[in-house]
């Protein structure tokens, strides 16, 4: 087991004629909070499908845990430990909360009721909310509920690797701030988080590294702090007061 | 108009309603369940249909039934014959998805140019049956069956033909125990197919799938193996719906799918696209409904009753009489 756990080596991924990520490197190491920050249409998003193997590679590599990830198809990639809380939350509406939970664990090799009774506890631990919700239809819980139910969803496939896509996009200051919370202690927790946010100031504030994708491409890395600290991310993305 | 006619014969025409409501509700899941995930019609569904019907006459002479086959041997023929057609329409429908839909849709075509795929595979499929003669003769083969590949644009009868003994009478209406057989065996299919939709792990699949295609894949949900599930659940029950409706009409030709495939997706709509209980309520309600209806007005008027109603009832419930679809369907 390497210390890198992700690495992106100079990856290029096209809709048709256009390019949404054009030749990015960069690594997520064993146990970090690692965050990608960026403006709309920056190719965040286009990133983490393309890790889960949801977009197709034009050029470049994914290395996850020393294994390429070329020839490996997306259930088998949640199955070795990468698991994704997409944008917009995407959870399954006409479920309950308990089948959307046991909808992360769909591929998992031991998801017996009793192997999955710890990872309910978890999960429902983390987010007492969703335990008073269990047996409600999930199309009817709120932004902030559905948040925390996508993310408990990613957990119940145990992953090594967690991908959150924008889990603050449409919350309230303090559900933000609780969510972020969570993130943190779930990383303690020993999980690996590879976090993107259109929320800057938060992110940075949470992750040992940075970087920062401008139209395809990275334009700056480094701390968490060191990022905060730029100039000009500061103009761009923290419109001045952190 | 016949209104005494209709209070006269009404338990006569319900019962023949429910009895043809049971088998265009079993072809009308498979319509309901492949919109449901693909948002796609399959306009060769009523082909899958048709090939059950044929398989059915052919698993009878296998099993040597004829005329004076009669009591366990009769059932037992029947059981078996189901099982070749239910094989017979699954294996189609397989097909179907792998040469007529998969390559489209991996491609990211439109569903507009997968519909026209569809209604070419419904001809393909149906003359494929028509021409089997011309067929045979082409690629001389014998016609092991014979009776089989002769006059293929003709009907075809079942090899017996049984008169039904009344089981029970209500309000003076003998129940044969074909209308109990149809009914039940219906029930029972349509049953087991919402329990594993709704109960088992590979029925979530199919849910996942249906409510959000990318967050599927993103838990690992196969969605090419879901989209052949559910295509082959679907032919499944066509296959089941045609010995049912051989056992009630005796005949088929290569173009008996087209009514059928029509009325069923009626059903479909008339239910709720995408929802399976609706197909299952619109089978029934479109049944009895055109039963009545052609006990009313006379038999040529059956078919005007059934679309009338489906204009009425989208009317004034848009989304079929129980809306929503196998997507947002609850549990
Ligand atoms: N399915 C698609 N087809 C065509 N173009 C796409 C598709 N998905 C994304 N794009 C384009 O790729 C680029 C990157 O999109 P992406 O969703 O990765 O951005 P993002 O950084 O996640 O933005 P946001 O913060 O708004 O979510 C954009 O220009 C977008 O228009
Ligand atoms: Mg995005």
């Amino acid at each position: 087991m390497s210390d890198v756990l992700l690495e992106i080596r100079d990856l290029s991924v096209n809709y048709g004629h256009i390019e949404a990520i054009r030749d990015i490197t960069f690594e997520v190491p064993q146990g970090s909070i690692v965050t990608l920050i960026g403006a709309n249409g920056a190719g965040k998003s286009t990133t983490l499908k393309t890790i889960s193997g949801l977009r197709k590679v034009r050029a470049g590599s994914i290395v996850y845990d020393g294994q390429d990830l070329a020839k490996v198809s997306p259930d088998k990639r949640v199955q070795i430990g990468i698991s994704q809380a997409p944008e917009g939350r995407g959870i399954f509406p006409g479920m309950t909360v308990r089948e959307n939970l046991e909808m992360g664990a769909y591929v998992r090799r031991d998801r017996s009721a009793s192997a999955l009774a710890p990872d309910f506890e978890r999960v429902l631990t983390l987010f007492p909310r969703l335990d008073e919700r269990i047996k409600q239809v999930a199309g009817t819980l709120s932004g902030g509920e559905q948040q925390m139910l996508a993310i408990g969803r990613a957990l119940m496939a145990r992953p090594r690797l967690l991908l959150l896509d924008e889990p603050s996009m449409g919350l309230a200051p303090m559900l933000i701030k609780q969510i972020f919370t969570i993130i943190e202690e779930i990383n303690e927790q020993g999980t690996t988080v590879l976090l993107v946010e259109q929320n800057a100031a938060q992110a940075l504030k949470l992750a040992h590294y940075a970087y920062l994708l401008e139209t395809g491409e990275i334009v700056r890395s480094g701390t968490g702090a060191e990022l905060a600290n730029d100039p000009s991310v500061r103009a761009a993305y923290l419109g001045g007061d952190i | 108009m016949a209104f005494q006619y209709v209070l006269d014969q009404f338990v006569s025409l319900f019962v023949g309603g429910l009895v043809f409501g049971s088998v265009y509700a079993l072809i009308a899941l498979g319509y309901t369940m492949v919109y449901g995930v693909l948002q796609l019609i399959n306009f060769a569904h009523s082909e899958v249909f048709m090939f059950g019907t044929f398989a059915t006459v052919w698993a009878l002479w296998l099993v040597g039934a004829d005329a004076t086959t009669a009591g366990v041997a009769l059932v037992a023929s029947l059981a078996v014959a189901m099982l070749i057609a239910m094989i017979t329409s699954g294996g189609v429908a397989l097909l179907l998805e792998r040469v007529a839909y998969r390559p489209l849709l991996n491609r990211g075509a439109p569903r507009l140019i997968a519909l026209i795929s569809a209604i070419g595979a419904s001809f393909v499929l149906s003359e494929l049956m028509g021409l089997r003669g011309a067929l045979a003769s082409a690629l001389g083969v014998d016609d092991v069956l014979g009776r089989y590949v002769a006059r293929s644009r003709e009907n075809l009868g079942l090899p017996t033909d049984r008169t039904f003994t009344v089981q029970f009478e209500v309000l003076g209406y003998g129940v044969t125990n074909k209308d109990i057989i149809i009914v039940l065996a219906a029930l029972l299919m349509m049953i087991a197919a919402d329990q594993f939709i709704r109960r088992t792990r590979l029925g979530r699949g199919i849910r996942a799938v249906a409510q959000d295609p990318e967050s599927a894949s993103l838990m690992g949900v196969n969605s090419t193996r879901v989209i052949q599930l559910t295509f082959l659940i679907g032919g499944l029950l066509a296959g089941a719906a045609a010995t049912l409706y051989m056992l009630q009409v005796g005949l088929t030709r290569y173009n008996a799918g087209f009514l059928l495939g029509v009325k069923a997706f009626t059903a479909a709509v008339l239910g709720g696209i995408g929802n399976l209980r609706g197909a299952l309520v619109g089978g029934l309600v479109l049944g009895v409904a055109e039963s009545l209806g052609s006990g009313l007005f006379g038999s040529e008027w059956r078919h005007v009753v059934a679309f009338v109603l489906l204009v009425v009832i989208l009317l004034f419930r848009p989304t079929g009489l129980l809306g929503e679809s196998l997507g947002k369907a609850r549990a």
